[in-house]
């Protein structure tokens, strides 16, 4: 029986840049959709209020699982059954994450005082410009943090893409695992993996939580 | 799209799925309070405790925190088996969820129990109260009021993650699931039925958190006040 050598590592290696790729879309599609989500939540229409509202409690109250579930299997009935997983994956991951960066990015738009909406409407700004030229600049600032943080629940949330047949970090982890039957290497070394991508993020999350001064506002 | 959804194929198996419900619950509320008494001794640990303490309570929450459930799951699941003792999957699965949510308990709690103001402990000397009494009435109460909505959220999505529970084949609900859908070949309408559940259920739970907290938290105080 073989046991745990470099080989398995750099498969794991290779697999933890999958994870980084997919960690990236989920990222920049969450992020785009996430944007359009939270405008939507502060929308003065109550119509597309409520859909984003809708969204937002449905996205974040179904488990991750069954969103990849329900993603993959859509996508197969709609005819595309021969997607690459990471297609599936990363749709999943990126309205998993649009619901809630969505709602951290509202509650930091909403953050900034209510004045400072009416002081650029003194001064005769366009609804558009004062939210992109007052309020977003001053949400920006409150948003860095938390958004970095929720970066690391992403990470660990592509975890769950082995379900779609994705060969991530737990996927790679899993195969080694059913090859060479070592589970507790295996698996504290792909927590070892996942702890050295997660780690140096929230660091950086609480350095700039303590520097934007945020916490004591 | 020719498909033909067909949801009346799953109503034969509407007793699986009830029964995937119960054990989801019964994992989910077993774990939230066994990870809200750990998480508490960890928080006073973390805050109050000898300084090796706090420095290990301290890692013990930063790797839980950056590391997958799933991957936290695998190695109970698997190191048990490794130590030479067999346990039921659910077992393995409520100990994974405790020790992944005794870690945010711990940092929810701590954030709030560091929200007491100093002077309201100072104030507890004053009237001669015990270290005992300080921590449970001066301390604690208020702070875990504090936090509570946050709590509670983290107890929420401590149910929608027990669905991770299914890949070390524990038969909660996600795990009835994925076994109706190879059965009936009904793979898209069971994972949406399964979703509507999970979407009530987190409902549900919130509502419950909410009665409970009226009932616990008789004295309603303002947030920004010293108490």
């Amino acid at each position: 029986m073989p046991t745990f050598g470099p080989q398995h590592l750099w498969f794991l290696l290779q697999a933890a840049g999958w994870t980084l790729a997919l960690s990236a879309i989920a990222f920049i599609g969450g992020g785009l959709l996430g944007f359009c989500v939270a405008l939507a939540r502060i929308s003065p229409n109550r119509i597309v209020r409520g859909l984003a509202t809708v969204y937002v409690q449905v996205v974040q109250g179904t488990p991750l699982l069954i969103l990849l579930f329900m993603i993959y299997f859509g996508l197969a009935i709609a005819g595309f059954d021969q997607l690459p997983a990471l297609i599936a994956a990363g749709a999943g991951l990126t309205i998993y994450a649009s619901g809630f960066l969505g709602e951290i990015w509202r509650g930091c738009i909403e953050a900034v005082p209510k004045t400072q909406w009416e002081a650029a409407e003194c001064l005769a700004l366009s609804p558009w410009q004062r939210l992109t030229r007052v309020v977003l600049p001053q949400a920006m600032r409150l948003a860095t943090a938390p958004t970095v943080g929720f970066l690391v629940q992403i990470v660990k949330n592509t975890s769950l893409a082995s379900v779609v047949g994705f060969v991530e970090l737990s996927q790679a982890g899993k195969l080694i695992n059913n090859s060479i039957f070592q589970p507790f290497i295996i698996f504290v070394t792909v927590a070892i993996f996942y702890f050295a991508i997660c780690y140096p993020l929230s660091a950086w999350s609480r350095g700039l939580e303590r520097r934007l001064n945020v916490g004591r506002r | 799209m020719t498909y033909q959804f067909d949801f009346a194929a799953l109503l034969p198996y509407w007793r699986d799925f009830a029964a995937g419900v119960w054990l989801t619950l019964q994992l989910s509320a077993l774990a939230t309070v066994l990870g809200f008494v750990g998480g508490a001794l960890c928080a006073i640990a973390r805050a109050d405790g000898p300084p090796w303490v706090k420095r290990v309570v301290g890692a013990y929450v930063e790797v839980i925190r950056n590391t997958p459930l799933l991957v936290q799951i695998f190695l109970v699941y698997f190191g048990i088996a490794v130590l030479g003792l067999r346990v039921d999957a659910n077992v393995a699965a409520v100990l994974a969820l405790v020790v992944n949510v005794v870690a945010y308990t711990c940092e929810i709690m701590r954030a709030g129990i560091e929200s007491i103001h100093r002077a309201q402990v100072e104030a507890g000397e004053c009237l001669g109260l015990n270290r005992r009494q300080i921590y449970w009435h001066v301390v604690l109460r208020p702070a875990i009021e504090r936090v509570y909505p946050a709590l509670v959220s983290q107890y929420v999505l401590l149910m929608l993650a027990s669905s991770i529970c299914s890949q070390i084949s524990a038969e909660e609900l996600t795990a009835v699931a994925n076994r109706i859908q190879s059965d009936t070949f009904r793979s898209f309408e069971t994972y949406i039925v399964v979703g509507l559940v999970y979407l009530a259920l987190s409902f549900v739970v919130r509502w419950a958190f909410w009665g409970f907290g009226l009932l616990v938290f008789t004295r309603r105080r303002k947030l920004g006040t010293a108490l």
